[in-house]
Order: C-alpha cells, then sequence, then structure tokens
C-alpha cells in the first residue's frame, strides 16, 4: 500500500491574504506575483493542515490518497 | 465526506474580504459537522443579519436567514416543533449582544438544545464598522471616531450570568481546538455559547491599527491563555489565567462551563405537553364520544 500526499490551492478561491503562508510551520507556501497562493516547497511539508484548517476562503486542501 | 462536502460550492468564492476571519470559523464548523456524522437533513442553521450571519447561505443543510438579532427566536420555533434536529446559529457581536441581546440572555437562561456561534470581532462589519457592545473601552468605530467610552461585554460573563450549560471561548488561530470545541457544543444537550474573536481587517482593523490579519491573528496566539480542567461543578478552575501576568494583555480561551441540567424542550414536554395530552384524553373517555 502507497500513500500519495499533495496540497491544493484553488486559486479561483484564494483572496491572497497570506495567513496559509505566514502560519504554516515550515515555509511551504509562497504568494505568486498575482497574489496567489501556491506550494513552494513541498519537500518542507509535515502534512500538519494548519493551512487548511486557517485558510479563510477554504482555498487550501491536503489531499491523501492511499492505493494498494 | 469530507468537511467541504458540506459547502454550496455554487455559491462559493464566498463575499467575506480577503482575510476575514468569519471564514475559518465556516471550515471549523464543517469540519465538526463532519466529525459528529450528522445527516444534512438533520441540521438546521438559522441566523440574523451580518456578515456573520452570511455563513449559512453557504452551507448545504436546512438553513433560515431571518432577521437582525431574531435568529435564536426562529430557531426556538424550530427546536419546539422538532426537538430531534441539531440547531446551530451562527451570529455577529452586534447580533448576539446589542439587537438580539434579549434573544440571548432568554435563549440561554430557558437551555434550550442550540448552539450559538458569536463571531465576535469587536465591530458592526456589514454595515461599515460601527462600535458594537464587544468594542474595547477607547477603541474606535466609525461611529467612535473619539474612541468609545464605555465598557464591553465580556461574552462569557454574559451567558453564565444568564444561565447557558456549555460556554467557551476560542479564536480564529486556534482552528483546530475550535472544530473540537464546536463538536462538544453541538453535542451537548443544553444552550452552548461558543464565543470565537475573529478579525474584521477591513474595520476593525484598519479603525484601531491592528494590522492586516495575520497580524491580529498574532494577537489571539500571544494573548491566549488556556482556562484551567473543570471542576466537579463543571465550572473551569481559573488557575492559569491567575497566574499570568497581570500587566500583559490575555484572552482566556478553552471551556469555562459545561453542567448537564434541564433542558427547555424535554422538560416543557413533560411537564405541559404530557399532562394536557392525558387531560384531554381522560376528558374525551369521560364523554364518551368515538375520539
Ligand atoms: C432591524 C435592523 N436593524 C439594523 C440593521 C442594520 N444592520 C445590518 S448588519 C448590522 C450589524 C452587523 O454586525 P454584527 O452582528 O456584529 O456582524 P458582522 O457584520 O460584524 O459579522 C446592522 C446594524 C438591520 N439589518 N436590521
Ligand atoms: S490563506 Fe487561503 S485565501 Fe489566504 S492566501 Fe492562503 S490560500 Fe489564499
Ligand atoms: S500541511 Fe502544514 S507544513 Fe504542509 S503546507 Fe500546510 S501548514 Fe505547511
Ligand atoms: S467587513 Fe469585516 S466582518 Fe465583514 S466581511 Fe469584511 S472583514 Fe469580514
Amino acid at each position: 500500500m502507497s500513500t500519495s500526499r499533495r496540497i491544493e490551492v484553488n486559486p479561483d478561491w484564494c483572496k491572497g491574504c497570506n495567513v496559509c503562508v505566514a502560519f504554516c510551520p515550515k515555509q511551504v507556501l509562497a504568494l505568486d506575483e498575482r497574489g496567489k497562493a501556491y506550494v513552494a516547497n513541498i519537500d518542507a511539508c509535515i502534512w500538519c493542515r494548519e493551512c487548511e484548517l486557517r485558510c479563510p476562503d477554504l482555498a487550501v486542501t491536503v489531499v491523501v490518497e492511499r492505493a494498494s | 465526506m469530507a468537511a467541504t462536502d458540506f459547502l454550496r460550492k455554487r455559491f462559493m468564492p464566498h463575499i467575506w474580504c480577503p482575510g476575514c476571519g468569519h471564514g475559518i470559523i465556516m471550515r471549523a464548523l464543517l469540519t465538526a459537522i463532519e466529525k459528529l456524522d450528522i445527516e444534512k437533513n438533520d441540521i438546521v442553521m438559522a441566523s440574523g443579519i451580518g456578515c456573520s450571519a452570511r455563513m449559512l447561505g453557504y452551507i448545504d443543510v436546512h438553513t433560515m436567514h431571518t432577521l437582525h438579532g431574531r435568529a435564536l427566536a426562529f430557531a426556538t420555533g424550530v427546536k419546539m416543533a422538532r426537538p430531534d434536529l441539531t440547531v446551530v446559529v451562527p451570529m455577529g457581536d452586534g447580533d448576539a449582544l446589542a439587537i438580539g441581546g434579549n434573544h440571548f440572555i432568554h435563549a440561554a437562561r430557558r437551555n434550550i438544545d442550540m448552539t450559538a456561534i458569536v463571531m465576535n470581532n469587536s465591530t458592526y462589519g456589514m454595515t461599515g464598522g460601527q462600535y458594537s457592545p464587544t468594542t474595547g473601552c477607547g477603541e474606535y468605530g466609525t461611529t467612535a471616531p473619539y474612541g468609545t467610552v464605555v465598557q464591553p461585554f465580556d461574552t462569557v460573563e454574559l451567558a453564565t450570568a444568564a444561565g447557558a450549560s456549555f460556554i467557551a471561548r476560542t479564536t480564529t488561530y486556534h482552528a483546530r481546538e475550535m472544530a473540537r470545541i464546536l463538536a462538544d457544543a453541538i453535542r451537548h444537550p443544553g444552550f452552548s455559547v461558543v464565543e470565537v474573536l475573529t478579525q474584521c481587517p477591513t474595520y476593525y482593523g484598519r479603525k484601531n491599527e491592528k494590522g492586516d490579519a495575520v497580524e491580529m491573528m498574532e494577537r489571539f496566539r500571544d494573548c491566549a491563555v488556556p482556562v484551567g480542567p473543570l471542576d466537579d461543578n463543571g465550572r473551569a478552575t481559573a488557575a492559569d489565567v491567575e497566574a499570568a501576568d497581570a500587566s500583559v494583555e490575555t484572552i482566556p480561551i478553552g471551556v469555562f462551563r459545561k453542567e448537564v441540567r434541564a433542558e427547555y424542550c424535554d422538560a416543557y414536554r413533560r411537564q405541559v405537553i404530557e399532562p394536557a395530552v392525558a387531560a384531554a384524553s381522560a376528558a374525551a373517555d369521560a364523554a364518551g364520544g368515538d375520539r
């Protein structure tokens, strides 16, 4: 069984408030030139979901897929 | 089911300003509902008017967007007619404690089984940043250009005095804990008040030079002091709060009260409905008529 994990940011919902970027304990996220959040350094992610829980626009999803 | 499966996605993105804390509360509520595994059809949400009240437009359960300050009255009607349903009422601090203050204290006094989420951003966001009953003394609003001269309500103390049987305070910074507290509050068989300190960067933040959403949440993080564990009477012990340095601004957070006492619908059924039905049927039997 393998698990694949990723972080998805919905750019249509993101309003660029910077909350997810500021409170990520591992500096995984950043804002792009349009002011939308994106995943800048996935290797540092500890999958704590703090970004998902705190995004005021429900734009961040931590996706965990288990395949056997 | 995922928490976001409870969203009416066709109405997203929502209307709230960038960084507004109301969305964090909505997310925590969806997480709590998902965790409790309640069917969409078994939940009713009622709200009044305000940015906060707009929440239920986005949630895919039974929803009633009613009058400013009056959501608890509508919710009480629903709960009395259908005590089996779970009732949740998201309210602004103005909605709950100013225009709706009377409904709030009497719902608490009755101990009717529903959950009031007081989304306290210390201002009237929707109408442009007027000061509210929770704006701090000396703080600014569009109706307080020189600062207010009155002390704010303490929602937890007010709810305690009025008789709510589950009372908690948390903040948008503490999103994970908020979801846990909301689940606990919804499960509690009585009137539950969960005050969530939330940021309105657009009005309260700007008027009071509190910075952007991130800075406002950092303040929640830095000032929060957890209250002590509940004693045998279901009251929080205040040890941790008293231990904190009095010169530093503190926000006591956690569960302040959790006690089980007679719930309104239940007591009303036993004391009024059942005897009245029994008396009516006895009278019909005595009259000897076919019913
Ligand atoms: C009977 C009535 N009086 C006044 C208003 C105007 N009004 C709309 S929202 C609001 C206050 C909103 O503040 P709050 O409840 O704190 O919610 P927020 O917008 O800050 O989330 C007021 C006074 C109204 N809609 N209805
Ligand atoms: S917290 Fe949400 S809305 Fe804010 S920048 Fe991050 S993804 Fe965008
Ligand atoms: S899951 Fe945690 S570590 Fe990963 S991006 Fe989100 S906040 Fe950062
Ligand atoms: S005005 Fe304030 S409370 Fe209303 S959506 Fe904007 S930030 Fe939120």
